[in-house]
């Protein structure tokens, strides 16, 4: 960066230098321009949240609340049975994101690493159930699990969402960049083809494992269509289904209610934003080629 | 978003090999048994799920596309009539039809502003506004849709919402947003290329970044300058990648649902009903199982169609370096 820096400064004449200059406040104002309505209708959310009930449709917006009021905050857990929704999303997340990383993270080692008759018809089999859309499943899907009895259940949920072509198609590339040479090794040493998995390649693919885990996360917490076709009693609601639904329950009087309950749910995506940008977005460009 | 679209490269890497330490390393009887069911042991939850969750449902999907159910009484076979009902069905004609225009525009739009917005983060930029920018593109891809919605229909508010107010700054009189059928229409784009465009602009930074700075400082001695570089070397160039977006995002697209539900139910009249709110509506409102089925098997040949058709066009026009 410097190195190039330099070079321009020694070579181009100052008045070039200087038109350079321009061209790149340029593009930083038109940048911050669009980061300015790209983050404007969250910040707008958040401090709309943060003020009396009365004051939600105040314009000019006040960006920045001075003295926040948590009254729709108190409000979205006395309309909203915000807790049982919340306890709902992370056990259906989090078991799908967990079943999910053992799942992919076996049969992913199994596609790289063992040997066994059929191997590419089955992997082009699992990716090309990638190009199926869910929605076109989700007719007999909903059968089958009405069938089995547990419609309007969070196992509905969960138990489909499970077996991951994507995961372990990821996973398979993650296990097909740690040597071969690993196994060979570990057999020398008497390890059994279990043993080799469980104590030399599954250790080091956690970073791979938990790009899995973040994507089914991220997806599968904001996930609206599934749970909107299996789930019926409230009770069994998770996040986005809950407040779609207040929105629906709550006159215009209430905005800020429903956007307490819109930040409260943001939270653990924020928290993986945070933390685990990166992995998230290498997980969602993977297989693109790049 | 887990549509991926390139196979693998690189299968099973040097089987000969392999095979033959293999041969050397004798392991314990135990071990020779393991390798053999090793492998199904590993790969059973996976092929099993799927089996039961994906393949199933397709082959069930197809044939149900063939009989009247309604799940109460027992399903009669009726041969193409569901086909037949609904092509002829006015809604079903109006979704598709909204669906594709909202495919053209939506993903136009999407794919411009991830290109433009990339173009203008990898040029020299300070680092931590780089960082910035980047985060801030790819922010709205963490949310979820539905609660994206709930707010940007406050947002849209035709008395009472900032985007109006910012516009009669302008003095652009109240724009009657989500009450008309184009108000509706352009909210359900706008607020999905809010949410969507930071996924190819993530696919454009790696394409771009795969650009050697060489092939710049040759065009830049050739005399190319400005927008004239970004026409005759970053274009050509990122083709691949743009055909990869480009790919994805149509995918994407043909499958809106979430916006259109929680913005507008589809109103006003018809004008934001999209194709898979009509599967939706059809199976799980009305109860005609087999005609949902019917709607969904002609989406799916309509993406595969698609995406058989890009790849094709890509062979003329994509620059393989």
């Amino acid at each position: 960066m410097t190195t190039i820096q330099e070079r321009v400064t020694t070579t181009a004449p100052v008045v070039k230098r200087k038109k350079r200059d321009w061209s790149v406040a340029i593009r930083v104002v038109v940048l911050l321009i669009a980061s300015v309505f790209i983050l404007g209708p969250v910040l707008w959310t958040l401090s709309t949240s943060l003020r009396p009930p009365s004051e939600s449709f105040q314009l000019p917006p006040a960006f920045l609340p001075l003295n926040p009021d948590l009254t729709s905050y108190e409000q979205v857990f006395k309309q909203l049975n915000i807790v049982a929704l919340v306890v709902n999303s992370a056990l259906v997340t989090g078991l799908i994101a967990v079943g999910q990383m053992i799942t992919a993270a076996l049969a992913g080692y199994a596609f790289a690493h063992l040997r066994f008759k059929g191997k590419g018809a089955l992997f082009s089999i699992v990716l090309a159930t990638m190009m199926v859309p869910a929605q076109v499943t989700i007719v007999p899907v909903f059968m089958l699990i009405r069938g089995v009895g547990l419609s309007d259940t969070l196992l509905a949920l969960i138990i489909p969402a499970i077996p991951t072509a994507f995961g372990t198609f990821l996973m398979r590339q993650y296990f097909m960049g740690l040597p071969g040479e690993l196994a060979e090794a570990a057999a020398i040493d008497g390890a059994s083809p279990w043993r080799t998995f469980r104590s030399v390649y599954a250790p080091l693919a956690m970073p791979g494992l938990a790009i899995v885990g973040i994507l089914a996360f991220n997806f599968h917490w904001n996930e609206f269509f599934r749970p909107l076709i299996m789930t019926i009693s409230e009770q069994n609601f998770t996040l986005p289904l809950g407040l779609v639904s207040l929105q629906g329950n709550l006159g215009t009087g209430s905005i800020s209610v429903v956007l307490a309950g819109v930040v409260l749910s943001m939270i653990p995506a924020l928290v993986v934003f945070m933390f685990g940008q990166r992995a998230l977005q290498d997980g969602l460009t993977a297989g693109t080629g790049k | 978003m887990s549509t991926a679209t390139s196979t693998p490269t690189g299968t099973g890497s040097e089987p000969g090999r392999r095979q033959a330490v293999h041969k050397n390393v004798q392991g314990s009887k135990r071990d020779r048994v393991q390798q053999r069911w090793l492998p199904w042991a590993f790969l059973a939850p996976t092929i099993v799920g799927m089996g039961i969750f994906t393949l199933l449902p397709i082959v069930a999907s197809i044939a149900l596309a063939f009989f009247r159910w309604d799940i109460i009484t027992a399903p009669t076979f009726v041969g193409f009539d569901n086909f037949a009902e609904v092509v002829q069905d006015p809604t079903v004609r109006v979704s598709f039809l909204n669906t594709i225009v909202f495919v053209v525009v939506a993903v136009a739009l999407q794919l411009g502003l991830a290109l433009g917005l990339a173009i203008m983060v990898q040029e020299k930029l300070p680092a931590w506004l780089r960082v910035f920018f980047r985060s801030a593109f790819f922010f709205p891809l963490i949310l979820s849709a539905a609660s994206v919605s709930i707010f940007m229909r406050y947002l849209f508010n035709e008395q009472f919402g900032v985007v109006n107010w910012l516009l009669s700054i302008v003095g652009i009189p109240a724009v009657p947003w989500l009450t008309t059928p184009t108000g509706s229409a352009a909210v359900v784009i706008l607020v999905y290329v809010w949410q969507n465009f930071g996924f190819s602009f993530l696919l454009f930074i790696g394409g771009l970044a795969s650009i050697p700075v060489e092939t710049y400082e040759a065009a830049s001695i050739d005399g190319a300058t400005g927008w004239r570089k970004h026409w005759f070397v970053t274009l050509p160039l990122l083709s691949p990648t743009t055909l990869v977006a480009s790919v994805m995002a149509i995918i994407n697209a043909l499958q809106v649902f979430d916006q259109p539900y929680v913005l507008t139910r589809g109103g006003p009249g018809d004008s934001t009903r999209t194709a898979v709110m009509v599967i939706f509506e059809s199976a799980f409102q009305r109860l005609e199982f087999g005609q949902a089925s019917a709607i969904g098997v002609i989406l799916t040949l309509i993406i595969m169609a698609i995406t058989a058709a890009q790849f094709r066009l890509s062979k003329r026009f994509v620059f393989y370096q």
